[in-house]
């Protein structure tokens, strides 16, 4: 009964299977948005996506505040960062090994404010999470830190 | 043109008043640049923290709380410290917005059941409300038992245990999807000991939250 039953379920359960992959813990999310106010976008492709508390963040991503926007992230390796109005934060790279926790977190913030707080990548490999300005490179050994930064690039 | 720019300088100067000497003209144009960074305490209160500046090719390392670089125009960096006011102000928006750290909890049970000691009881609503409030959470919830009973037995009894916390979990509303179970029986103890051993301290569920 229970065979013919998860048989005849076939179709829904790989449905179902299709749906939750697509659930909390993908792969390829590097993050995903936590805090979201007034204005606050994710430019993918091209596109111009909603950023809503829920939302992934992938790797390529730039996240844009408005005037009357913040947004904070919180990424698989537990850093954390969050943009104030009017910034402008791309994630260049980020790969995440959650057995060995090494790996490699690069952001680019072109402008306006950042808060950071680092997280498990930063603390097994000092400098493997680098922040960009266009005036400056951060080598991250922890924890806490804050950037203001106006473009254009010099 | 000519003309029109020294006469621009002079009325800069003259606005300037009898401050002297006057700041060097802006780069006409470009907004000038006013890059603060800066290594802010950490929550830990931990040491070690520190954050590498480098513009043009000089390092500046902030290793103390509130230290500060500041780049006002090419090829130079400049050291110093920052107020929690001036934090504040320029990064209030900024700071706001960041995320409530992962949390991780632990909850401790009745030796050979899916109950909670008294002294969890007491504190599990309160755990469960402060999961609740989180943005968006994501939550593991992973049982174990201590070495008492077959591996088999302590294995259903792991996963029992959190099963138990989180249907309680969904009971407040969060999402089936958004939470992980695994039972690890008596493979991870939190402490040691021989088999057949009782230890409250390895009849748990750590529910971790991020």
């Amino acid at each position: 009964m229970a065979r013919r039953l998860a048989r005849s379920h076939r179709p829904l359960l790989a449905a179902l299977a299709v749906f939750l992959a697509a659930g909390p813990a993908l792969a390829d999310d590097a993050g995903q948005i936590k805090v979201s106010k007034g204005t606050v976008h994710i430019e993918r492709g091209g596109q111009s996506l909603p950023a809503p508390v829920g939302a992934r963040v992938q790797v390529a991503d730039v996240v844009v505040t408005g005037a009357d926007g913040s947004v904070g992230i919180l990424f698989q390796d537990a850093s954390l960062l969050s943009a104030g109005p009017n910034s402008v934060l791309a994630i260049d790279r980020f790969s995440f090994d959650s057995t060995t926790n090494q790996g490699a977190f690069d952001t680019s913030l072109r402008t306006g404010t950042l808060a950071a707080v680092s997280g498990k990548i930063a603390k097994q490999t000092p400098d493997a999470m680098k922040v960009r300005t266009p005036a400056a490179i951060l080598g991250v050994r922890g924890t806490e830190f804050a950037v203001r930064t106006s473009g254009p690039a010099n | 043109m000519r003309a029109g720019a020294a006469a621009l300088s002079v009325a800069a100067l003259l606005l300037a008043g009898c401050a002297s000497p006057p700041p060097p003209p802006p780069p006409a144009q470009a907004p000038p640049r006013d890059d603060l960074y800066v290594l802010l305490p950490s929550a830990d209160g931990k040491t070690g923290a520190a954050l590498a500046v480098t513009h043009a090719g000089s390092e500046q390392v902030l290793a103390t709380p509130y230290a500060a670089a500041r780049i006002k125009q090419e090829g130079r960096i400049e050291s110093g410290t920052a107020t929690p006011a001036e934090v504040g102000q320029v990064f209030g928006d900024a700071l706001a917005a960041l995320p409530p750290r992962p949390v991780s909890y632990l909850l401790y049970f009745v030796e050979g059941k899916d109950e909670l000691t008294p002294e969890s009881r007491q504190v599990v609503q309160q755990i469960f409300a402060e999961i609740a409030r989180r943005p968006s959470p994501e939550i593991v919830v992973i049982g174990h038992t201590d070495r008492v009973g077959s591996v088999a037995f302590n294995d259903k009894l792991s996963l029992q245990r959190a099963n138990r916390m989180r249907d309680e979990l969904i009971k407040l509303g969060i999402p089936a999807d958004r939470i992980e179970v695994a039972g690890r029986g008596e493979r991870e103890p939190l402490v040691p000991t021989d088999d057949e051993v009782p230890e409250p301290r390895n009849r748990r569920v750590e529910i971790s939250v991020r």
